[in-house]
């Protein structure tokens, strides 16, 4: 009860920043249609609907690691969380209470993508539904990114290293943009060593009904989600006992 | 009876010593008010009694329980009105108090009857449906007062409460805190002398983590040897006085 207040508090912060619903839930949108207005022109096997719909999906959830940790360290900064660690809030309730707002926004921007994906060809099959349930994961990975990154950093350099940097990083090492099979080497190593295009991967395995293709994108994704969640965790308790 | 019993509190931080073997008493009902300089420690003094900071050594007792011991039962004694103004800017004044009602666990009767209760107290009403973030400081600190008493705490902490504002605010928020004497314990820190002269039962002024004085501020004056508060504490503050 205590944590589902704090959540619905954290929820009303995150909807009614107009940015918010702007990048959240508008930008994935923007860019379905864009490249899939490229794609007609100059078709690319990798911006076929099949192919991109996922994509943009995962991609969008880097602007959920944007809105977790500009909540925390926006929270940070000023003497609420004080004045809330001084109520019978458990540190649980914190991190739950910052994460599960989240997920749905998560689930309806996917929802949102995949209806855009329909409406520019995307055959409708139960798939699709199966695709949104496994966008849950993979939202939490994000969002424990955000944790972590709220945890440390203040919400101006959140702004750049969640809002630029991340998002950038996250959607190079992604497989989404452009095909990693066309750089290699090095590359190609250190973003199968990083759970990005494995979710990518896992999203578009789902929606083909390749549901052996899920593994071991899945282990990726909830292995890194449960290690990231438990440092976003550690440190959050350790800003906590700084207070 | 005591409300708050300190002994020997001390924090360090590496080579700081935030509060240096702090020792003293509050009674039930009392306004209390620590003064002193920049880093006198007061800040510190009152994160350590609401539990937010541990203290590196001593203790000290809120109602009877243990800040090292028994922080859960000393934070359902306790609220605190931060330094800064700590409100959720995007919602408003009502949502803002129904989140301070649902993090303790109050039903919706209860959530209501209390609502109506402080916004009557801290007259609320007009700003009630504003967001938070858009209401001006001395708004935004009676809201902040306000969220503090959400949980009938026997012990308030107001970290400069009226840092910042305009006369009128100012004085309306002394209106408040008045009307909260006797009935709520108050620790009040204030680099207004003139509040702390106004509003306190008893001044306890610090200097560099240490008690230097603690008493009324009619015997503050007269120890130091002046009939103006602000001369007293300056006198003490600079070691003139004694």
């Amino acid at each position: 009860m205590r944590m589902l207040t704090f959540a619905k508090r954290n929820t009303k912060e995150i909807l009614r920043d107009p940015l918010t619903v702007f990048f959240g839930l508008g930008f994935p949108l923007v860019l379905i249609l864009l490249l899939s207005a490229i794609q007609a022109n100059i078709p690319v096997e990798l911006f076929e609907i099949e192919r991109l719909a996922p994509g943009i999906t995962v991609f969008g959830l880097a602007f959920m690691t944007l809105f977790s940790a500009t909540i925390i360290a926006k929270d940070r900064g000023t003497s609420l969380l004080q004045r809330l660690y001084t109520t019978p809030l458990t540190p649980m309730d914190f991190i739950l209470g910052y994460t599960l707002p989240i997920v749905p926004i998560s689930v309806a921007q996917s929802v949102i993508c995949y209806i855009a994906a329909i409406i520019l060809g995307l055959d409708i099959t139960v798939n699709i539904l199966y695709a949104v349930v496994f966008i849950i994961p993979v939202s939490v990975l994000y969002i424990s990114i955000g944790l972590l990154c709220g945890s440390v950093f203040t919400d101006k350099q959140v702004g750049g290293i969640c809002g630029a940097l991340l998002t950038n990083l996250s959607a190079w090492l992604s497989g989404v943009w452009f095909d990693l099979d066309l750089v290699g080497g090095a590359f190609k190593k250190i973003a199968y060593a990083l759970p990005f295009v494995h979710a990518v991967e896992l999203e578009r395995a789902v929606l083909t009904g390749d549901f052996g293709g899920v593994f071991p994108h899945l282990w990726w994704v909830l292995g890194y989600s449960v290690v990231i969640l438990i440092l976003a965790v550690l440190l959050f308790l350790k800003q906590m006992k700084k207070q | 009876m005591y409300a708050i019993k300190i002994e020997g509190l001390t924090k360090k931080y590496k080579d700081v010593v935030a509060v240096d073997n702090l020792s003293l008493s509050v009674c039930k009902g009392e306004l209390f008010s620590l003064l002193g300089v920049n880093g006198a420690g007061k800040t510190t003094t009152i994160k350590m009694l609401s539990c937010l900071t541990k203290p590196t050594g001593g203790d000290a007792f809120l109602n009877g329980k243990s800040i090292c011991k028994e922080s859960a039962a000393v934070k359902s004694l306790i609220a605190v009105s931060p330094q800064e103004t700590a409100v959720a800017p995007g919602l408003s004044v009502l949502e803002n108090l129904e989140l301070m009602c649902g993090v303790h666990g109050f039903t919706k009767n209860k959530q209501n009857a209390k609502i109506a209760e402080l916004t009557e107290l801290l007259g609320l009403k007009s700003v009630i449906k504003k967001k938070a973030g858009k209401l001006s400081g001395g708004w935004q600190r009676r809201l902040s007062i306000a969220m503090a008493l959400i949980s009938e705490p026997e012990i308030l902490f107001l970290d400069e409460p009226t840092l910042g504002l305009d006369v009128l605010a100012r004085s309306d928020l002394w209106d408040i805190i008045r009307s909260l004497k006797g009935t709520v314990t108050i620790i009040l820190t204030t680099h207004y002398m003139e509040e702390a002269e106004a509003l306190s039962d008893r001044i306890a002024i610090m200097k560099d983590g240490r008690l230097l004085i603690c008493d009324t501020a009619d015997k503050i004056k007269k120890t130091a040897g002046t009939d103006n508060f602000e001369q007293a504490f300056i006198r003490y503050a600079r070691g003139v006085a004694k």
